[in-house]
């Protein structure tokens, strides 16, 4: 993915220089190891600040809410897809944007690295395959598969859906990929089980609320967690009311989320909030054949009513 | 100055005895990091640890604090009254703290112990509080401390500095507070001073040597407040933040709360939480108006107020201490030191950042 970035520069210098766009949306060089920062480039001369590798998780589509100029946007698979998704519920329109679309070969988990090494790493660098990492008194060779996000490591959709510029031949997508083993083994479990395993998940959210805020869906004006004229939920650690926000959140994510794994990176304390988004989007499968964000032409499950579908589950 | 050996192999029975005159938190790991916890009978302070994920500010400072009760039953004779709750000031001991989070707490007392208000809850937490520090042989690659007014040694805030040396661990005694807490674990041994002292400045320019990262500083007193407000660099500072909040959670000089009255039934409590300028709720005011309705905004507070309001009205350097959280833990990389970089050399012919 590396040698994406010619080609980014060169596309964004060219759409700024006819005009095409006011700003092209990207990531420049973070300062710390495995971190990039969301930037924007507004001249020609800007792009060479851009660049692209295995650390660019964040989900772009987060940036484009609502803004009201032409925009280039870079776009792995799930950012396409949000970008779709934020298309359908007007939150952007198509004609301001040229997006531009980077084949995907997954996103390196930073937490994870850290997990697997002692000390402190002061530097990560990468080639197409391997992920090497440098400390004080290590060095250590790492496949790059080992330590994908692990909503990379089981994506299905790593070219983008929706493009204007490609910088690279599409990537083959992976075949034969098992998404939900984890949502499984949660249905499987009794009662007791689950609400022990959800308290054990919540119980180190500070409830900083970083999830929702990485999320591209979660752009309401006041989130019902904010609202104050009722206020709905307590804003202490209760852990009632750290549930309520949790599990209204995901809901408000059905058959909208993506999969971006975007929330569950932004956590401070390491908390995998997906396994509540990902059980919505398998029953959102299951039940409508459903994959979010593949086609603006297509309204969504959960906005529109038809005679068939399913209703088993009311008893 | 005094200085005194601790035999490691006196160490745990040193802290079973402290046990039964303190209550004792330290650094615990629990799966992929450390915290501060209450530290339960037999269970050591994990001296390992970097430093932990989240400040120790919550020591003294909870996220959620209970400082009413009040009863909603007409048929009470106290209905609708505050009631202050009972709470633990009894002696604690923090074992394991670093200089730098220690200097926070007395940043934070700027606020909370100032002439015109004093918070009885902060100043009574902190006084009831014994810190017993451990000094930093590796710091991480993101700490800035020296250049953030302390320092892998810095004594300012504690009651007894804790040195690694091989099988012991030499201690400065820094207040009488510190030298109550030796006696009650039966810490005694007194070392030569002048060789000892020679020991712990030699450690101590060896860990000072290791920090790899500053910021400089020393223009934002003087400088403009309206033109640095005014800044052009503030949209793209503000760009990629997602107002998440995580940097004012983790930072152990972030100070400010929200008081919520909580109703449970015919009962309820008034509380405060901890609250952050990142939020667009922290600044609504009842009309429904909020002076601080963008992203900009906000972001531009957080930076101010730490690097030039405080500075301003404080006169007492940054109200950051370098422990470099935020760094680590913003999730988009929105970086402390660069945005310090910008500020503080905006006007100058120097303000493109290298970091
Ligand atoms: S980002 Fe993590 S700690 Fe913050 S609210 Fe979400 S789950 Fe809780
Ligand atoms: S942690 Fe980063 S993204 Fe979150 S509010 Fe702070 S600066 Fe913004
Ligand atoms: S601003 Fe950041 S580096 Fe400074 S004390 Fe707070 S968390 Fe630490
Ligand atoms: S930076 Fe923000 S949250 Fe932190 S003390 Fe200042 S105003 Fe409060």
């Amino acid at each position: 993915m590396l040698s994406y970035i010619d080609k980014i520069r060169e596309t964004s210098a060219r759409l700024l220089k006819d005009c095409s766009v006011e700003m092209v949306i990207g990531f420049r060089k973070g300062t710390v190891p495995m971190m990039n920062e969301p930037h924007f480039a507004k001249t020609a001369e800007a792009v060479d600040k851009l660049v692209w590798d295995s650390n660019c998780g964040i989900n772009l589509a987060n940036y484009l809410t609502n803004r009201q100029e032409k925009i280039g946007i870079i776009a792995k698979g799930c950012d396409s897809r949000n970008i779709v998704t934020h298309i359908i519920e007007n939150k952007i329109k198509r004609e301001q944007l040229i997006i531009i679309g980077v084949p995907c070969s997954g996103m390196i988990d930073k937490r994870k690295i850290n997990a697997m090494l002692d000390g402190e790493i002061n530097d990560v660098v990468e080639d197409e395959n391997n992920i090497t990492v440098k400390g004080n008194d290590f060095e250590k060779i790492l496949n790059k598969r080992d330590v994908l996000q692990q909503n990379c490591a089981v994506c299905i959709h790593r070219n983008p859906v929706i493009y204007d510029e490609l910088v690279a031949d599409l990537v083959e997508e992976q075949e034969g990929v098992d998404r939900y083993a984890d949502v499984r083994s949660i249905e499987a479990m009794s009662s007791e089980e689950k609400w022990k395993y959800f308290d054990d998940l919540l119980s180190n959210c500070i409830r900083c609320y970083a999830c929702r805020n990485a999320c591209p869906l979660c752009y309401c004006p006041t989130c019902f967690v904010d609202e104050s004229r009722p206020q709905w939920v307590g804003k202490s650690q209760d852990p009632t009311d750290v549930r309520t926000f949790h599990f209204l959140r995901a809901y408000h994510c059905a058959g909208r989320c993506t999969d971006c794994g975007a929330c569950e990176r932004a956590c401070p304390v390491g908390i995998n909030m997906r396994v509540f988004t990902k059980k919505l989007e398998k029953d959102c499968l299951e039940l409508f054949g459903w994959e979010a964000g593949m086609s603006a032409d297509v309204r969504p499950p959960l906005d529109t009513y038809k005679p068939g579908d399913p209703d088993d589950f009311i008893k | 100055m005094k200085i005194i050996k601790i035999d490691k192999k006196n160490w745990a029975s040193g802290l079973e005895d402290l046990a039964g005159s303190y209550r004792l938190f330290g650094p615990a790991k629990e799966e992929e990091f450390h915290n501060f916890k209450a530290l339960d009978q037999g269970v050591l302070p994990d001296l390992t640890c970097l430093n932990t994920r989240l400040s120790p500010k919550s020591l003294i400072y909870p996220q959620s604090e209970v400082m009413f009760e009040y009863s909603l039953d007409e048929s009470q004779e106290d209905h609708h009254i505050m009631k202050e709750v009972d709470k633990d000031y009894s002696p604690r001991a923090v074992i394991g703290i670093r200089p730098c989070d220690v200097k926070a707490f007395l940043l934070v007392r700027k606020n909370f112990d100032s002439p015109e208000y004093r918070d009885p809850y902060w100043i009574r937490a902190y006084e009831a509080t014994t810190f017993v520090g451990l000094a930093c042989e590796a710091p991480c690659n993101t700490c800035f401390c020296t250049t953030a007014g302390c320092g892998p040694y810095h004594e300012e805030g504690l009651d007894l500095l804790l040195m690694d040396a091989g099988d012991n661990f030499l201690v400065k005694v820094i207040t009488d507070k510190g030298e109550k807490l030796l006696a009650d674990a039966g810490w005694d041994t007194e070392v030569n001073t002048d060789e000892a002292a020679k020991q712990i400045e030699a450690k101590k320019q060896a860990a000072e040597a290791k920090i790899s990262s500053f910021v400089t500083a020393d223009r934002l007193k003087e400088m403009d407040t309206v033109e640095l407000y005014s800044a052009p660099f503030w949209e793209e500072v503000a760009f990629a933040c997602i107002n998440c909040g995580t940097c004012t959670y983790v930072c152990p000089t972030c100070w400010c709360f929200d008081i919520q009255d909580e109703n449970r039934g015919r009962s309820g409590m008034r509380m405060r939480n901890w609250d952050s300028c990142m939020y667009p709720l922290f600044t609504l005011h009842g009309s429904g108006h909020n002076p601080r309705d963008t992203k900009i905004q906000r972001v531009r507070q957080r930076f101010m107020h730490k690097l030039k309001y405080y500075v301003e009205k404080y006169d007492n350097g940054i109200q950051c201490v370098g422990c470099g959280r935020c760094v680590r833990l913003c999730p988009v990389n929105i970086d402390i030191r660069r945005v310090c970089y910008m500020m503080n050399s905006y006007g100058t012919s120097d303000n493109t950042c290298a970091a």
